[in-house]
């Protein structure tokens, strides 16, 4: 039983009701088993009259009723607990922030808060009320048998136990193998899905072909490897079939000679043949459940890894995240000054600090380039000032204030951020833009023209309200760029536009539109822009470099600036900023 | 591994290729039915243990000579005995025809995506949910064939007993299991295609709500849009969940139908015979058939379930075999021509799909041996399009490409590919060494070819700090862009063809990065018969020839000095990246 998973359920009412009518009324119909079995000897033996037949097909209408009810109310648990854990996940998601979310393998994030919780359908509505039944049912069966015949109860109570120790025991013996064998199994069909992904590397290099033999092969060998496991793994459903099985003969023949001598009568001779068998199923069934339980288990494990392992990462790793204080102080109106004092940034789990003692001011209006090889602390410096990623040792002040006692959200509607892959999001090309709450659709078309976006966005099945993502709807690197762009554009009023190499991936005539918008949007603010390429560096009128977490040049970006702003698309860069 | 299928199937073709597939295979026939033999005597020995039970006690009530009984004693032992050791037989049986019927069907349907996609690439969403779809055929075997057989075999074996002791009692069982065996699974089958056709579309919205949020964090918190979003997740959550509820009901409605079948008509299986007037034990040998030869029925209701996504997952299946390759293959391909190859392109015209604009219009082009061209042009403009065409990945709609004077259609494509071939657009690194994932481009390579490719792919410093027998595409972190592009850059250089396609070498690298590896490039393909796609200019005064591509179309073409003397995209992109050079 899965202890976080049954303390959730417990805990959500709405879970809790749901799961106790499920597991009620699966033992309810097992016990209404009892009552046909009694009903069923009495007419066969005909101490009971015919008429006993109603009351018998008002059992099993009973039964069916519960069935329903069952599955109704264990399909309700599901969702129930599904939901519950989804939100919990999601919530959580939001909260680890981007900086953490992006160390994660984010599609299996994805998987798992989507259909990766689906595999608990199996263990909530198939697995625990088997556990119920189990519990309750062979108990009333014993008893009913040994009030109807001692010797019976006897033999059914000391086979009734090799079951699940049987089961345990071969099990045991089996489990880890079987596992190893079922991991092995995934992987092939891992490296299938490999294989399949990488054919047109294949086909370019002439080695498609060759691969068919290597599947066979592999698959072969799996193959052979696996029924070996199996040979032994199956030996536990021999065991449990032939207990089960022998007892039932073991119950029958002594009946069948003691009713021969007269010592027993024909209704609890048919009564004992009747329930003897019932005693076994729940314990067997709770066992064919088992490994489609297990599946549901696992994805429980990983919600739960990540909804409480990484509270305890949380509090291990310098505090990477106090979010900022809700009603904490403002920063001053105005374009602020931003000021590193001796920072240093450290993600968990990495020895090197991604910022290394980074201390740097930025005068309102400048305009600063952040150069350096990837991976050299440039991203990092960005999610800083947007409060992502907070400071193992020193101080963000902006405007004087310190950013760690900031109120994040407000202080977020003050930038304006473009990251290095922006995300366009399942919705349409105006909310993409706008996607903050009220923005007016003028504001969006705006943005979206300031940004040359306008013109491909008109072309687009059903211009703004056109859904990105689906089909026909297909963008460009250079478009989705735009896109984000207009985002920025959206925010007017922003102060501090932070950029993230927003020219990577594009080609020579996108990279000169993006470079013209992004020199119009930081007119008159301070704008920290990653960059590679040498155009998009021609923008600022500060060159920082970084390098291994630390600052190693910081020189005015004279050299950078084109002699004369060139045809005029590559950006008003001339005008020296508004220091 | 398995997954519910989300599509709506059709109704089942009957004798389709699902069911030809084990038994295609040497010796799959017979495992197949060894198989289904076990499961059905393990049921058999079900039904006829608690058959003799039921008849050794009403018998023995009747007090006769204790030999009257010896044949059901022994019959209940022996059925006692024998059905776990034939369950056993079944399970192992069943699993090793499923398993080699699964390994089959990847082998199919590799081959059928072996030769070049129509489409370009597939999403790997796509991709992993084909072999997801193979595991299908193992369900199929095991959860719906194997199962339906016993079944059929068990009430089959019922009824005749029933016909022989009292025929009104038999056709009162088989009604019954008509109802659950048959009525029943069709019933669920056809839920499952509905709701799934219903589902589908939540779980997708789902998805795409959850990708948002954890894709789009950061855009999310930037501009304070998480609540949002938040809400828009719970929304579709809320929306799945309920249509989740109402399926929920109407599959518990649909067991719960199974168990009154079965209750009821052991009930009228009784009354039958008590009006028939026929004696105890034949009525307790009666009603107790009649349960227990539900036991193996009942579960089909359950496979009936699975069987609609597996018909729907087996139909994708072949819709994938059946699709066309994108090249067609000749019929008579004529050899490859021997000696060095000077290709040309005429007139060449490529649509990527019917009725959308042509990705190349009209392009023409001589690669003389020894020859370097060039391609630039905006993104669109048709410049991978080209290389696909010359390696054989893309179908020709018009004009020529002519090797040595053959028009290339006419021989085989992989024979073209191995020898026009290099580095082409989304290279792909395995779950395999960092040895073997260059070695697939020259598996007869030693290690100083290895290291040569490497070292002219700039690639030295990360190989000997990763390792060669490092392990990579785990997690796809290990390689970043830059590193990947470097990778299949050295898998090209090592492969050494004779046309060497280039498409793009330098992306994703840093600005001295890519210029130094372009330098080297260029040194190293001196003499050799080169096409490099590039959006980077400079060094391009080494290439015999540079074609500037625009919508499809040759806009310019020339020298360096040619194009850079007349106004035009190329002048402007070099005036561009001059200007923002440092």
């Amino acid at each position: 039983m899965h202890q976080a998973l049954v303390r959730l359920a417990r805990t959500e009412p709405a879970v809790r009701r749901h799961l106790l009518a499920c597991l009620v009324a699966a033992v309810l119909a097992g016990l209404a088993v009892l009552v046909q079995a009694e009903l069923l000897s009495g007419v066969l033996s005909g101490a009971l009259a015919i008429t006993a037949l109603v009351p018998l097909a008002a059992v099993v209408a009973a039964r069916a009723l519960l069935a329903r009810l069952q599955g109704a109310a264990g399909g309700r648990t599901a969702t129930a607990l599904k939901s519950v854990l989804r939100h919990r996940l999601l919530a959580r998601l939001g909260g680890l922030g981007p900086a953490r979310l992006a160390d994660r393998r984010s599609g299996e994030l994805v998987t798992l808060a989507g259909r990766g919780l689906d595999a608990l359908d199996a263990y909530i509505t198939g697995y625990l009320p088997a556990v119920a039944v189990a519990a309750v049912v062979p108990v009333a069966v014993l008893v009913r048998l040994a009030v109807a015949d001692l010797a019976t109860a006897v033999i059914v109570l000391v086979t009734l136990p090799l079951i699940p120790v049987f089961g345990a025991l071969v099990g045991r013996h089996t489990r880890e193998v079987t596992e190893g064998q079922w991991r092995a199994l995934s992987r092939l069909g891992g490296h299938f899905l490999d294989v399949v992904r990488g054919l047109p590397t294949l086909r370019a290099f002439g080695r498609a072909g060759h691969q068919v033999t290597v599947i066979r092969e592999v698959a072969d060998a799996h193959r052979s490897a696996t029924m070996r496991t199996l040979r032994v793994a199956f030996l536990s459903s021999l065991v449990l079939e032939l207990v089960a099985s022998l007892s039932l003969a073991l119950v029958a023949v002594p009946v069948g000679l003691r009713l021969l001598s007269g010592s027993l009568d024909l209704r609890t001779a048919l009564l004992v043949l009747l329930l003897a068998p019932e005693a076994y199923i729940p314990l067997r069934a709770v066992g064919t459940r088992f490994h489609a339980a297990m599946e549901g288990v696992a994805a429980a494990d990983e919600a739960f890894a990540v909804l409480e392992g990484d509270a305890e990462a949380d509090r291990d790793a310098a505090p990477p995240r106090p979010a900022g204080i809700p009603d904490g102080p403002g920063v001053p109106a105005g374009v602020p000054e931003i000021r590193l004092e001796d920072v240093t940034v450290r993600y968990p789990g990495r020895a090197e600090p991604a910022l290394d003692g980074v201390s740097l001011v930025i005068a309102p209006g400048e305009r600063v380039a952040l150069v350096g090889e990837s991976g050299a602390g440039k991203s990092t410096l960005l999610h800083l000032l947007l409060g992502f990623v907070t400071p193992e040792s020193g101080r963000v002040l902006a405007g004087g204030v310190d950013l760690a006692t900031l109120d994040l959200d407000r202080w977020r509607r003050r930038l304006a951020f473009v990251p290095q892959r922006p995300h366009l999001f399942t919705a349409t090309v105006a909310d993409n833009i706008a996607l903050g709450p009220d923005t007016g659709e003028e504001r969006v078309r705006a943005a979206a023209a300031a940004a040359g976006a306008a013109e491909f966005v008109a072309e687009l099945p059903q211009g703004y309200r056109t859904v990105v993502g689906e089909r026909g709807a297909d963008l460009s690197a250079g478009q989705r760029q735009r896109l984000a762009l207009a985002r920025a554009f959206c925010r007017p009023e922003a102060d501090l536009l932070l950029l993230d190499e927003p020219t990577a991936r594009l080609d020579g005539r996108s990279e000169a539109a993006v470079i013209a918008a992004t020199g119009a949007l930081a007119a008159g603010r301070t704008a920290l822009i990653v960059a590679h390429r040498p155009a998009m560096i021609g923008l600022a009128d500060r060159v920082v470099r970084v390098h291994a977490g630390r600052i190693v040049a910081d020189r005015p970006a004279t050299g950078a600036a084109p002699p004369d702003g060139g045809d005029g698309q590559a950006a008003p860069i001339t005008s020296g900023g508004t220091r | 591994m398995t997954t519910p299928a989300e599509t709506p199937a059709p109704p089942a073709a009957p004798g389709g290729g699902p069911a030809r597939r084990p038994s295609g295979r040497p010796g799959g026939r017979r495992r197949l039915l060894a198989a289904a033999a076990a499961g059905a005597a393990a049921e058999l020995a079900g039904l006829g243990l608690i058959g003799a039970a039921a008849w050794l006690i009403t018998r023995a009530a009747e007090q006769p000579p204790l030999a009257a009984l010896s044949v059901a004693i022994v019959g209940v032992r022996a059925f006692a005995t024998t059905r776990g050791v034939f369950r056993y037989g079944e399970r192992l049986a069943g699993h090793d025809v499923a398993l080699r019927a699964q390994a089959g069907t990847r082998e199919d349907l590799y081959r059928a995506l072996a030769p070049a996609a129509p489409h370009g690439h597939r999403g790997a969403d796509l991709l992993s949910r084909m072999v997801d779809d193979t595991d299908a055929v193992q369900d199929l075997l095991v959860r719906c064939l194997l199962p339906a057989t016993a079944a059929a075999v068990t009430a089959v074996a019922a009824v005749t007993l029933a016909a022989f002791l009292l025929p009104a009692a038999a056709l009162v069982l088989l009604a019954g299991l008509l109802v659950a065996g048959v009525l029943l699974p069709a019933t669920t089958a056809g839920l499952a295609r509905r709701w799934s056709a219903r589902l589908a579309p939540a779980r997708a919205d789902l998805a795409a709500r959850v990708a948002d949020l954890v894709h789009g964090s950061a855009d999310l918190a930037a501009y304070g849009a998480g609540e949002q979003a938040l809400a828009a997740a719970a929304a579709a959550d809320g929306q799945l969940a309920a249509l989740e509820r109402r399926r929920s009901r109407a599959g518990a409605t649909a067991l719960a139908a199974g168990t009154l079948a079965q209750g009821l008509t052991a009930a009228a299986v009784v009354l039958a015979a008590q009006t028939a007037g026929a004696g105890q034990v034949v009525t307790a040998v009666l009603a107790l058939t009649a349960l227990v030869a539900f036991e193996p029925v009942l579960p089909l209701a359950a496979a009936g379930e699975r069987f609609a996504g597996v018909t729907a997952a087996l139909r994708r299946l072949r819709e994938v075999r059946a699709t066309p390759p994108a090249v067609a293959a000749p019929a008579r391909p004529v050899p490859m021509p021997g000696g060095p190859l000077a290709i040309e392109v005429r007139d060449l015209v490529v649509r990527h799909a019917p009725g959308r604009a042509p990705a190349l219009d009209g392009v023409s082009l001589r690669l003389a041996p020894g020859r370097r061209v060039a391609v630039v042009g905006p993104s669109g403009a048709g410049k991978s399009t080209l290389l696909a065409a010359l390696m054989r990945t893309v179908e020709i709609e018009s004009g020529h490409i002519l090797v040595n004077g053959v028009d290339v259609t006419a021989i085989a494509p992989e024979e073209v590919r191995a020898r026009i071939t290099g580095l082409t657009q989304d290279p792909y690194v395995f779950r395999a060494s960092l040895r073997d994932n260059l070695r697939l481009a020259g598996p007869q390579a030693g290690e100083e070819d290895l290291a040569a490719a490497v070292r002219r792919a700039r690639l030295s410093a990360w190989v000997a700090a990763t390792g060669w027998e490092a392990t990579l595409g785990e997690d796809g972190r290990t390689v970043s862009g830059g590193q990947l592009q470097r990778l299949a850059l050295a898998r090209a250089l090592l492969y050494d063809p004779e046309v060497l396609l280039l498409d793009e070498p330098a992306e994703s690298l840093d600005e001295p990065t890519a210029d130094a590896l372009l330098a080297d490039l260029l040194d190293a393909t001196h003499g050799r018969t080169t096409v490099l796609v590039t959006h980077r200019l400079r060094g391009l005064e080494r290439v015999d020839e540079i074609v500037v591509l625009s919508g499809g179309r040759v806009a310019q073409r020339g020298t360096h000095q040619d194009l850079l003397a007349v106004p035009g995209y190329y002048r402007d992109l070099w005036e561009a990246e001059a200007l923002t050079a440092r």
